[in-house]
């Protein structure tokens, strides 16, 4: 009889590192916000073929909502769901924000903050120390932040605000295929995301 | 310099040269001209849409927005538009999509009416230059707007009037590829993607001339970084 709820790895991230991990199907992926307020920029790679990965579009067009949340299915670029969001006590996520980056710090600040610490920078450090020659810079899409707030305005414009997020909040997802979930904890100073103050996240994987 | 007019469900694409313009019309109304730009020096450098709307606080596509590569470039601007709003978040109709929704109509019954999706129909042209569904970014579907609202619930706007037009100029040399298509979200009942007339044209717009320089900051260091990149 399958044990539920069984933790298989448990660790915490620290701010600016990135995290890499297959999560089998039927397997549960939980991340926490420790201290509040920090922007985990996510993607998922299905396991047998990375070129499958997390869709951001797909993924609003099925749920016909820009925000994540409790019971949001995420869908791939083949439009297939591959984790769905079965816990959420912080309430909105974003999935259009995107990834910081050295040069798009050096378009929304001063131009010498491209040389800050930054999620590409993770994302690409993990890509690299995977191994994996089927995953490379080109593979990078629109990720998933969770925890980040990022309100778009009805009569149009978006900003990047204050995060509602707060200590001890949580998303537990529930993978509907073998993925690879790839995490950089952000490092982000230039803006609220992380409450300029980025912070350690706990990530467990479990059989759900 | 030249024109043509690309018919609903088919892919085009133009090495457009810095400071050349692409003017896209409306022809019939009802259009969705999805369009990626790719950087041909390395094709791994292509429009970022998330860079776009952060770097700009917009949530829509218009005149003065700035398309940035995820390199912190332009790859284009805005320098002309009839219309506003151009969606940048709904991405594309694929094959399963369409034959779940409307049946699909195949070559051998219905000739060059056959159905090409606008994801096909982007890959398609993405595959003469050897790239692939990898390479498949969110698109810019001009002339088409999704409507959000204050709990981010999202609808499909209203369309754009016949002849409506949208232009934008190169800031540096860019690969642009387009499909006349159809929007994942559009209402009717059937795939008729639309056409679209595709124009090109010099334009030379200087920098401090364009609204998307006016813009904002982030916007000139946007050029800045741009300029650098073609010294």
């Amino acid at each position: 009889m399958k044990v539920r709820n069984e933790t298989i790895l448990k660790t915490v991230v620290p701010a600016g590192e990135p995290w890499m991990h297959e999560i089998k199907r039927g397997q549960g992926l939980r991340i926490v916000d420790l201290e509040g307020n920090q922007a985990v920029d996510t993607l998922f790679f299905a396991a047998a073929d990375p070129s499958e990965r997390y869709s951001a579009s797909d993924t609003i067009v099925g749920q016909g909502n820009i925000y994540l949340g409790l019971g949001s299915k995420l869908l791939s670029n083949h439009g297939r769901p591959m984790l769905t969001i079965t816990a959420d006590t912080c309430g909105r996520h974003d999935t259009l924000g995107g990834a910081c980056s050295a040069e798009s710090n050096s378009v929304r600040y001063p131009l010498e903050r491209r040389f800050m610490h930054n999620c590409r920078d993770s994302f690409l450090r993990a890509l690299r120390e995977s191994g994996d020659p089927r995953l490379v810079k080109r593979d990078l899409p629109a990720n998933i932040n969770f925890f980040m707030n990022v309100p778009f305005n009805p009569e149009g414009g978006s900003a990047f605000a204050d995060g509602l997020s707060a200590p001890g909040k949580y998303v537990e997802l529930l993978a509907e295929m073998d993925v690879i979930c790839l995490i950089s904890n952000c490092p982000q100073l230039n803006n609220p995301c992380n409450a300029y103050n980025p912070t350690p996240i706990e990530v467990t994987v479990f059989t759900a | 310099m030249f024109e043509e007019t690309i018919p609903g469900g088919w892919n085009w694409s133009h090495r457009l040269k810095a400071g050349t313009a692409l003017r896209l019309t409306d022809l019939e109304g009802g259009a969705c001209a999805a369009v990626l730009l790719y950087n041909p020096l390395d094709y791994a450098e292509r429009y970022n849409m998330p860079d776009t709307l952060k770097a700009q606080f917009i949530s829509g596509v218009g005149l003065g927005t700035a398309l940035y590569s995820d390199m912190g470039r332009i790859l284009a601007t805005v320098i002309e538009d009839s219309v506003g709003g151009h969606d940048t978040i709904a991405g594309l109709m694929n094959r399963e999509g369409l034959a779940k929704r409307f049946g699909y109509k195949d070559y051998q019954a219905h000739r060059n009416a056959y159905d090409r999706s606008g994801a096909d129909a982007l890959l398609t042209e993405l595959g003469k230059y050897g790239l692939g569904f990898r390479d498949l970014a969110v698109p810019i579907n001009f002339f088409c707007r999704l409507v959000i609202d204050a709990e981010g619930r999202t609808s499909f706007g209203p369309t754009a009037p016949v002849g409506a037009t949208v232009t934008i100029q190169a800031e540096m040399d860019c690969l642009v590829v387009v499909a006349a298509t159809q929007h994942p979200l559009d209402p009717r009942t059937s795939w008729q993607p639309r056409p679209a007339r595709a124009e090109v044209f010099a334009s030379q717009i200087a920098p401090e001339k364009n609204p998307a320089w006016q813009a904002s900051e982030q916007n000139k260091r946007g050029f800045e970084n741009t300029r650098r990149y073609q010294i």
